[in-house]
């Protein structure tokens, strides 16, 4: 049953987060903090992810194609079509889920045993509201860029480690990757990530939220947060990918 | 003025709080005393409704706030303003954005009001020019104070303090405890304080509940405190023998 307890507490939770805010300029400052703190914070750590594993894929694919009935471009190809549909809005996702998703569970669960969310409700703030939903939208808006970046930024790690590392020639990987282009592609990958971003901070918030205790329980929390974000975007991405591309 | 009418509240298989009654008079610093554990801390925490009776009556000038939806519940707690335990200042705002909180999110004031505002309460706290820093960067006394100027920032009717003595010195503790009866005078503030620290209850008590295994033991003042013939009572303001050695007991 308490899956089922949990599953009804989430959504009750969502329920309050979408109530009508008490005042919208307040909200709308919350919001473009969130912007800086979950999204411009990240930028640094997806930047270094991406270029690196741009280049790995890029590395790892000349290694695989050797047979010659494979041109040389689909190396650019492939880095492009391994980046755009799984490594930026799945992976990279998975790492923000980590990275954002401990940080707003340990910050909201700090807040609850030091009783400042106590101290919101007793202002008649709704604190479910003011705390979560700015993260929230936050998220939704500034992840697609988020991943946009990391999708040019892989591209261009696989063209830099490739090149220099000998693994294939600059000509045929930049006509690797302009090659079969499909744009709804990129409609899949940031419908993701979208998504992603919705589970990150929502399920991250609720653990916070309902934290009680002290200390060990906000680390619990921020370590649950860790783990059902984590199965949750690879189910998730599953039926995603069942539904856009199948 | 605050009633509370026959309240009830059980935690599992515990019955923590048990048809407790009491009038909380408007502009008199009201106090909750009792030994840790007794509940009192739950009936201030019910009074506000961060927890839910399970029965009775919680009575804002004559309305029944236990029976609101939660709306209408929010309405009254912007009359509220209440002193936590840890101060409970939002660690990520200045002392300055923390009383200016409750002015951005319900009032309609210009910029400069907010400010004179938030200048006003910091003073009245003792912290002028103190704006800037950071909870992480204030002292426990500076806390209590910090929080209590956000508490009084939007005009409260109602004032609650959750032990806003604890882990302070004796000196700061007077000094807490004389702004909140300063400001429960001069704004006619229903002010209810939780606490057993006997120095606020002889200092500042002038209305008393000593709640006793969760019920309401004995009701009185500071001058009757100290006659009182109930045993529970006399055990605890008469706890140490500093005391009985200064009361001649």
């Amino acid at each position: 049953m308490k899956p089922i307890y949990h599953i009804g507490r989430y959504f009750m939770l969502l329920k309050r987060v979408f109530s009508k805010p008490e005042n919208f300029r307040v909200y709308f400052n919350q919001f473009l903090y969130e912007i800086n703190s979950l999204g411009i914070g990240s930028l640094g750590l997806i930047a270094i992810i991406s270029i690196f594993m741009g280049g790995v894929i890029t590395i790892q694919s000349a290694y695989n194609f050797t047979s010659p009935f494979i041109p040389r471009y689909a190396i650019g190809l492939g880095t492009r079509e391994s980046i755009v549909l799984e490594f930026s809005p799945t992976i990279v996702s998975l790492i923000l889920a980590g990275k954002v998703g401990s940080n707003i569970a340990s910050e909201i669960g700090t807040m609850r045993i030091s009783e400042q969310i106590d101290a919101l409700e007793i202002m008649g703030i709704n604190s479910a509201g003011y705390l979560i939903r700015p993260k929230i939208l936050a998220a939704m808006f500034i992840n697609p860029f988020l991943i946009t970046i990391s999708m040019f930024l892989g591209v261009f790690g696989g063209f830099l480690f490739g090149v220099f590392s000998g693994a294939c020639d600059a000509e045929k990987y930049i006509f690797g990757i302009q090659s079969f282009f499909i744009p709804y592609n990129i409609v899949y990958a940031l419908t993701k990530t979208v998504v992603f971003a919705f589970v990150i901070t929502s399920v991250s918030a609720y653990h916070g939220y309902y934290t009680s205790g002290g200390a060990l329980e906000v680390g619990k929390a921020s370590t649950k947060s860790v783990v059902y974000n984590s199965i949750l975007i690879l189910i998730i991405n599953l039926i995603i990918t069942k539904l856009m591309l199948v | 003025m605050i009633e509370i009418k026959n309240i009830n509240k059980t935690f599992g298989d515990r019955h923590v709080v048990k048809d407790v009654s009491f009038t909380f008079e408007a502009g008199k610093t009201n106090l909750i005393i009792g030994e840790s554990g007794c509940g009192k801390t739950t009936v201030l925490k019910l009074m506000v409704g961060l927890h839910a009776i399970d029965s009775g009556e919680i009575l804002y000038s004559g309305e029944n706030f236990a029976a609101m939806k939660q709306k209408e519940q929010q309405v009254v707690r912007k009359e509220i303003g209440m002193l936590f335990q840890g101060g409970a200042l939002f660690d990520s705002q200045t002392l300055e954005e923390n009383v200016r909180f409750p002015l951005d999110m319900f009032t309609t004031l210009s910029k400069e009001e907010k400010t004179d505002r938030v200048n006003f309460c910091l003073e009245r706290v003792q912290l002028t020019g103190r704006n800037k820093l950071y909870p992480a960067e204030l002292s426990g006394g500076m806390k209590k104070r910090a929080a209590l100027a956000r508490a009084i920032a939007n005009n409260p009717k109602y004032l609650f303090c959750d032990e806003p003595n604890s882990g302070l010195d004796p000196k700061t503790s007077i000094i807490i405890d004389e702004l909140i009866s300063d400001i429960t005078k001069e704004y006619n503030i229903t002010t209810i304080i939780v606490t057993h620290d006997m120095n606020s209850v002889i200092q500042i008590g002038e209305n008393i509940m000593f709640v006793y295994k969760g019920q309401n033991w004995w009701k009185g003042d500071k001058t009757k405190i100290l006659n009182s013939d109930n045993k529970e009572l006399f055990d605890f303001v008469f706890a140490s023998d500093f005391m009985k050695q200064f009361f001649g007991k």
